[in-house]
């Protein structure tokens, strides 16, 4: 990988250089294992590792889960109940995957607000970022399959949910939608591909992991200053840099180590408190759960796509330019995308020529609001559609656009931002003191 | 060197076809490979079967709905009382967010009175897809607004004849094809 200069691998016994002229693997995981990472890095840079670390943990909680789930729509419900209460340790392994998306969804969102604050999708990084939302979109796609496989009645209403928003596209929506499920409704040709691609999806993952970490390796890790790694000469980078093994390694593992021992309180003593009772009984065609809601973590879009309904003026205008093609329900569906798409845009959104929000005075507030705006929107995309939630769902929903769309790219014209150090290592030695630099077995806190 | 440029024109224009012929012929062979992939997730032929079902609609009782399961998907049958008939006709068809019949029993692009909805000329049954047309939930009975049925997803309320009057559905509730085989059976599809 090419990068910030760093020192090469070279192989000393007669092993090592007969497998390296053959498959240059060992200076690979070498070079990535050491790879020259910023030694100013705080806790926000801990959120990688945890995710790597679920994912490897879905992946091997799923593969077992499999050896006893049937994807029939008779035998599904029997067949995870079959994993809680007969199959040695089955409901501790179940538990550790249900929750396990939580923990993966939590640590997601973490580490993308990590990189809207530090300007970590900026130039260079926009295909960090990208592939980076890329990964996101697929892992909505295995939560939500997933949460359909135990064929629950939220499993069941919610299939009929989220497939509906590809029913809503204009003109190819009907037959998109029977595409997708296989048949006119919810039923065992839509269990039986998602069971497919729940198993698919995770591998996609795990390779668009790889690209995401190859692509920040090549430009280097951003840092809580967002000044960049001096590039000049090997020696020049080291005074910037500490090796990824051991001093990230340590720190990350320690930080996992904290909050796996919250993930095993919640796995071992609340396991449900984050799902539905309702998905504990079995999918019944013929009844709607009286509060349909999708998991937590969709919540913020689900909120979204709640907030424009026909009576909003901009859904009526768009109603009315489009000649009706775009309708409330459609004009929903496009808003909970584009809410995703927007955020994608954000590496050419931004405008402000510093990176990090540390020395942006003004994008502290407004990103701060984002941060509200959030979790505003995960409450209300739990609470019912009457009253005054409808007002307060359009509200958070007009700011989360608002941010991206105009406020993202006028900070960056009206902003006087802060002079940012001229180096990490003028950063890293402001706060702990030239001497501790580079030398001390600690790692940068 | 007129033989030689000659040959050289003649062996580029051949090269291009040959070019051509091969990206051609890939890009249909992918396609071909493609298509039964993406196809086999349409609906296969026993889903496909048209079933159709006879209800037993003697012990539904004014005021009361039966939901049955046809096709995988929940059909509401219901006997409809007077008030709820006359609230049903009372209303302004210009006040009704979609002005279509919305029934495939009758002719494309009836209006949207109650009389083009119903399953029989006195209006008491009433017969329409139990799945909202927001995003497919199924509407809870004697509920919303307007009394007749309400969506707890998305919160759509719907007429005492099933039609769209406040929410994000864009359409009424269904009229799917139903007739009467005699005074107590209906038969759906």
């Amino acid at each position: 990988m090419s990068g910030i200069p760093h020192d090469h691998y070279e192989p000393k016994s007669n092993f090592t250089k007969g497998v390296e002229s053959r498959l240059p693997i060992i200076g690979l995981l070498h070079t990535t294992l050491t790879a020259p990472t910023p030694k100013n890095l705080n806790w926000m840079w801990i959120w990688g590792i945890v995710l790597t670390f679920t994912l490897a943990l879905q992946i091997a909680t799923g593969i077992v889960l499999v050896m006893h789930y049937t994807p029939h729509v008779d035998m599904a419900f029997n067949s995870v109940e079959h994993i809680m209460r007969n199959v040695n340790g089955g409901h501790m392994i179940r538990y550790f995957h249900m929750n396990g998306a939580s923990l993966f969804f939590l640590a997601v969102y973490i580490h993308m607000f990590r990189g809207l604050y530090y300007g970590s999708y900026k130039a260079p990084r926009e295909i960090t970022w990208i592939i980076g939302m890329l990964i996101y979109i697929m892992m909505m796609g295995a939560g939500f399959m997933g949460y359909v496989l135990p064929w629950g009645q939220m499993s069941f209403h919610g299939t009929a949910v989220i497939t509906g928003l590809f029913g809503a596209i204009p003109f190819v929506g009907e037959s998109l939608q029977t595409l997708l499920l296989g048949a006119g409704a919810v039923g065992q040709p839509a269990l039986n591909r998602f069971f497919s691609l729940h198993y698919l999806l995770p591998f996609i993952i795990a390779g668009l992991v790889i690209v995401h970490i190859w692509a920040f390796h090549s430009t280097g890790n951003n840092n809580p200053t967002g000044v960049e790694v001096r590039r000049g000469s090997v020696a020049e980078a080291k005074k910037d840099t500490l090796p990824f093994w051991p001093y990230f390694v340590i720190k990350d593992l320690f930080a996992l180590a904290i909050i796996l021992t919250v993930f095993m309180a919640v796995v071992g003593f609340m396991p449900n408190y984050l799902g539905h009772p309702d998905n504990y009984i079995p999918a019944n065609a013929l009844a709607t759960p009286s509060h349909i809601v999708p998991e937590w973590y969709f919540l913020p879009f689900y909120a979204i796509l709640r907030a424009f309904t026909a009576d909003v003026w901009v859904v009526q205008i768009v109603n009315f330019l489009s000649f009706g093609i775009i309708d409330a329900k459609f004009f929903g569906v496009l808003a909970m995308f584009g809410a995703i798409f927007v955020m994608a845009l954000a590496p050419w959104l931004d405008t402000s020529s510093v990176r990090s929000g540390r020395f942006r005075p003004m994008f502290k507030w407004w990103f701060a609001l984002l941060a509200v705006d959030f979790v505003v929107l995960m409450w209300v995309g739990a609470m019912p559609t009457d009253g005054i939630y409808p007002y307060i769902s359009l509200l958070g929903a007009t700011y989360w656009f608002a941010y991206f769309l105009i406020i993202l790219p006028l900070l960056g014209v009206i902003e006087k931002p802060l002079t940012p150090p001229a180096t990490i290592e003028d950063d890293f030695n402001a706060h702990y003191g030239p001497k501790t630099g580079g030398t001390a077995a600690k790692p940068a806190e | 060197m007129h033989l030689l440029s000659h040959a050289d024109d003649h062996q580029g224009t051949r090269r291009d076809f040959i070019y051509y012929a091969t990206a051609g012929a890939g890009a249909v062979v992918t396609g071909a490979a493609v298509w039964p992939l993406v196809n086999q997730m349409n609906p296969s032929a026993d889903v496909l079967a048209l079933a159709s079902i006879r209800v037993d609609i003697s012990a539904i009782d004014p005021g009361t709905q039966l939901t049955v399961l046809w096709q995988g998907k929940p059909v509401f049958i219901r006997a409809r009382t007077e008030e709820e008939i006359a609230a049903a006709r009372a209303v302004d068809l210009s006040d009704l967010p979609d002005q279509n019949a919305e029934n495939e029993n009758s002719v494309v692009g009836a209006d949207a009175s109650d009389e083009n909805r119903a399953l029989s000329e006195d209006g008491v049954w009433l017969v329409q897809m139990g799945i909202c047309t927001h995003l497919g939930c199924v509407p809870l009975g004697e509920q919303g607004e307007f009394g007749g049925w309400f969506c707890p997803c998305h919160g759509s309320h719907y007429d005492t004849a099933g039609r769209i009057r406040k929410g994000p559905a864009p359409r009424n509730l269904l009229v799917p094809v139903a007739s009467f085989v005699d005074e107590t059976t209906i038969q759906l599809g």
